[in-house]
């Protein structure tokens, strides 16, 4: 069972530890793309940390739509601590799905990976 | 407290597109409070308006300061040492905050990240709503505690007005008319009958803006 080796784990207490903050820093530091993965939903040990980590995955997904730079890169996944396959499911997932997009604009400078007119339809 | 909620980030950004070094300040007042310009929000602004520029390929130095409060000269003054050293104060305080940075730093722009929008209060984590104006002569003792000045869309010391429909304003569905609130407040206070039969007479505006900007000396407290 073996998982990409480009993906770097931060272990946080819960995933409601996980601030808007902490997301948009992986990014500002070049980060091609980021995932929270957070305990099935209802079954946080402290009631509501998944779902707190969600909303601010959402809102941070707007914000890097602003900033040109593809929301896809930044998902959250909802996995038991004992669903190890599936963490490794998503973590190939996530990969193929960087590789898929290319490295972030904010190491290339490249610019905005889509044209400013379509922020509307694409926000989250 | 003052709420205030954050601009869009390309506004800010247009904002600041000539300059390469920048001071961001926050404040540790009513905007940290109501989660628009506190700490946090300083840093990830920051982090938003580098990671931006990053993606056109040029770098902008930000240094992250927040203020205790940037409404007292005592707090703005902190950053005296070094503010020269920026091309602009990006500054998310309220109003006040921004107009007191261009005030005591009159050679650098100061710039707004906020734009400042009510007296209020929270209803719960992440919901604020408007409960006063300003207007420099409370008669909140009036009107069972519940502003006609800010609650009535009209802003009536007689309400309510005939827009008033099951509880609702005619502005918009969502808003309680003000007067309804008043009435029930009242009855239930048992003070319906001598204070809503009361006409208020009409109100003195020169305590608010209609005297223009507002000052207020304390001799006592002056040094």
């Amino acid at each position: 069972m073996d998982y990409p080796p480009n993906v770097k784990l931060i272990r946080v207490p819960c995933s409601g530890r996980v601030d808007s903050v902490h997301l948009i820093k992986a990014f500002e530091e070049g980060m091609d793309g980021v995932y929270v993965a957070g305990c099935l939903e209802g079954e946080c040990h402290f009631l509501t940390g998944n779902l707190r980590a969600k909303k601010r995955v959402e809102y941070v997904k707007g914000v890097l739509t602003t900033l040109g730079i593809n929301p896809e890169r930044l998902r959250m996944y909802n996995l038991s601590a004992a669903m190890g396959s599936r963490f490794v499911e998503i973590a190939r997932e996530m990969t193929e799905m960087i590789r898929s997009l290319g490295p972030s604009p904010v190491k290339t400078g490249a610019g905005r990976e889509f044209p400013q007119e379509q922020e509307e339809g694409e926000e989250q | 407290m003052i709420v205030a909620q954050a601009k869009p980030i390309e506004e800010i950004l247009e904002m600041i597109d000539k300059y390469d070094k920048i001071l961001l300040v926050g404040c540790k007042g009513c905007v940290a409070v109501c989660a628009a310009g506190g700490e946090k929000e300083v840093q990830f602004l920051a982090s938003a308006i580098r990671t931006a520029r990053k993606t056109q390929g040029r770098e902008i130095e930000i240094r992250e300061v927040t203020l205790e409060r940037q409404c007292d000269p005592e707090y703005v003054e902190q950053i005296r040492g070094f503010a020269g050293d920026y091309q602009a104060i990006l500054s998310i305080a309220c109003g006040v905050g921004v107009q007191f940075m261009a005030e005591h730093y009159r050679e650098i722009p100061a710039l707004p990240g906020l734009n400042t929008s009510f007296m209020g209060g929270a209803l719960e984590q992440g919901v604020w709503s408007e409960r006063c104006q300003g207007c420099g002569n409370c008669v909140l003792h009036l009107t069972g505690g519940i502003c006609p000045i800010t609650r009535c869309s009209k802003s009536l010391l007689n309400g309510p007005c005939g827009g008033s429909s099951n509880g609702k304003c005619e502005v918009d569905p969502e808003v309680d008319c003000g007067w309804q609130l008043i009435i029930e407040r009242l009855k239930a206070l048992g003070e319906f009958e001598s204070r809503f039969m009361e006409i208020v007479p009409i109100k003195d505006w020169s305590t608010s803006r209609d005297g223009g900007p507002r000052k207020i000396v304390r001799e006592d407290m002056r040094q």
